[in-house]
């Protein structure tokens, strides 16, 4: 598996770190137990293909967003996370 | 049909050609009081146990493939209680004590082998840790024994001591720790189960549940028609998500690949399984010669059964640093296995939130080792619907609760667990 990073290039996989699924997102601070037990503990989990966090920390120390198959490893679409870094290339 | 020698010495004199099935492929009937989900050592174990110990033999194992075609036939075979928290503890050391008995209460050889599991310290700080474990697992009745140095030199010359950055101190010995036979064990509770009336249906793929007007599941839908069930229970560690959400649930967990190697076959050399303590990195000995090794988890969601090579590598490094020797061995295969990784690193076995469907999931890279402590523990939840006293702390809400069972103090991040 490679991912090609959208500052970096082409690159294999040890320079990147996993975070996980891109999809939870934090709720408000008064939201409640049941939404933030949700965005902690769990998980779609998808046999498919799912949008995830990984960082490049060998590279450009970047946030990136993959869309990948866990099914196949196969990956469709790299992009910059929402951020600073982002902004640089205008995603 | 019961081995025994002569059993043995009759075969041997027909030239082995009379051996029976030692299973009964079964075809589906139309309803079953138990169905399980997933035909790997823990569904097997669990309809064992449900028709030994509970006397509930209208039971069906449904496998999607062959029985032991999952992760029970990808492991690396080691068995060990050497857990230090409330709830662990107890539970693998249930589990140990069934290992010690399986070949007597099955009447087959799973080659249940205690040559002592051995964890490496490097430092006055993880020795103090590994002392901390062993007295925990000492006052719990779990044998355990902290090696200094000069008796490691005796035990294991060949080690790397006096490595600059990692030098090896001593290690906390579990000699009642060391590996079995995977694949007998799936056949061995397959053999003792359908002896007792247990129907073990292959190439049977669950594609649904059956619920009634009050949500209750009423059986299965699968690629060999419709089953009714009075109680459903599903063992598919690394796809519990796939199949919880079949009836509408998420579960506190994520699938990750672990990867496992064998080298090709040389003479005896290592007696017992050792961990690398500075890095991660496992090895035994197989009976055929072969050294079986791992390390980590690649990291990142995977149903693919493969990994990659940065993991490879990693593994790889840390049996270097450890047995210098060891590169001179060429590897013979890898291969991968899909963990299903809980939040906290622990199993989860519970009911769930739908009315008759029950949770046997969340057992990481350690589900091996609790196959029989796993099928004990889940055929009495389904017999009795209460958890068994060793496994009441493995309930789904503890994530809610914030009585997580981590081991390794990593929180919810599943992949550093």
């Amino acid at each position: 598996m490679r991912i090609i990073c959208p500052f970096c290039g082409e690159r294999e996989l040890g320079e990147f770190t996993y975070l996980g699924d891109a999809k939870p997102q934090r709720p408000a601070a008064d939201a409640g137990e049941d939404a933030v037990y949700d965005y902690v503990y769990l998980r779609d989990n998808i046999a498919g293909v799912i949008s995830e966090y990984w960082y490049h920390g060998g590279g450009c120390r970047a946030w990136l967003k993959v869309t990948r198959n866990t099914l196949t490893h196969e990956i469709s679409a790299v992009e910059p996370a929402a951020g600073a870094g982002a902004a640089k290339v205008g995603a | 049909m019961k081995y025994s020698i002569f059993s043995l010495a009759r075969a041997a004199l027909s030239g082995h050609k009379n051996w029976k099935p030692t299973w009964r492929d079964a075809a589906p009937k139309d309803r079953y009081d138990v169905v399980i989900i997933g035909g790997g050592g823990h569904g097997l174990a669990t309809a064992w146990f449900l028709a030994s110990e509970f006397g509930i033999r209208n039971v069906a194992v449904l496998e999607k493939g062959w029985i032991g075609s999952g992760n029970a036939g990808r492991n690396t075979t080691i068995i060990r209680s050497n857990y230090g928290l409330p709830g662990n503890t107890g539970f693998y050391e249930l589990s140990m004590k069934l290992w010690e008995t399986m070949e007597q209460d099955l009447n087959y050889n799973a080659m249940v082998s205690q040559r002592g599991v051995l964890n490496l310290y490097h430092s006055d700080a993880q020795r103090d840790a590994f002392a901390r474990r062993g007295n925990t697992m000492r006052i719990n009745g779990i044998d355990a024994e902290l090696l200094d140095q000069a008796a490691l030199r005796k035990m294991l010359p060949f080690l790397n001591f006096d490595n600059a950055r990692f030098p090896v101190q001593g290690g906390l010995l579990q000699r009642r720790g060391g590996t079995a036979r995977h694949d007998a064990v799936v056949w061995g509770y397959a053999h003792a189960a359908s002896a007792l009336g247990v129907d073990i249906i292959q190439n049977c793929e669950v594609t649904g549940f059956t619920r009634d007007a009050n949500g209750k599941v009423t059986g299965v839908e699968t690629s060999r028609g419709r089953i009714g069930a009075g109680k459903v229970g599903m063992a598919v560690a690394g796809s519990s998500s796939h199949v919880a959400a079949m009836a509408g649930l998420r579960l506190p967990i994520e699938s990750h690949v672990l990867q496992a190697f064998v080298s090709e076959a040389i003479k005896p050399l290592i007696p017992g399984v050792m961990t690398f303590g500075a890095g991660h990195f496992y090895v035994s000995q197989s009976d055929k010669g072969g050294l079986v090794f791992g390390g980590d988890i690649d990291g990142y969601n995977s149903y693919a059964q493969r990994g990659n090579l940065p993991v490879m590598e990693d593994v790889c490094e840390g049996g270097m640093a450890l047995i210098p020797m060891i590169g001179r061995v060429r590897l013979l295969r890898q291969w991968g296995g899909i963990m299903d990784m809980s939040m906290d690193g622990s199993p989860i076995i519970d009911k769930s939130p739908v009315d008759g469907l029950y949770i046997n999931a969340g057992w990481c890279y350690g589900g091996f080792k609790a196959t029989p402590g796993s099928g004990l523990v889940f055929a009495h939840l389904l017999a009795r619907d209460e958890s068994h006293k060793e496994a009441a702390r493995f309930r789904l809400d503890r994530f809610q609760r914030g009585a997580m069972i981590d081991e390794k103090g990593q929180g919810a991040q599943p992949n550093l667990h």
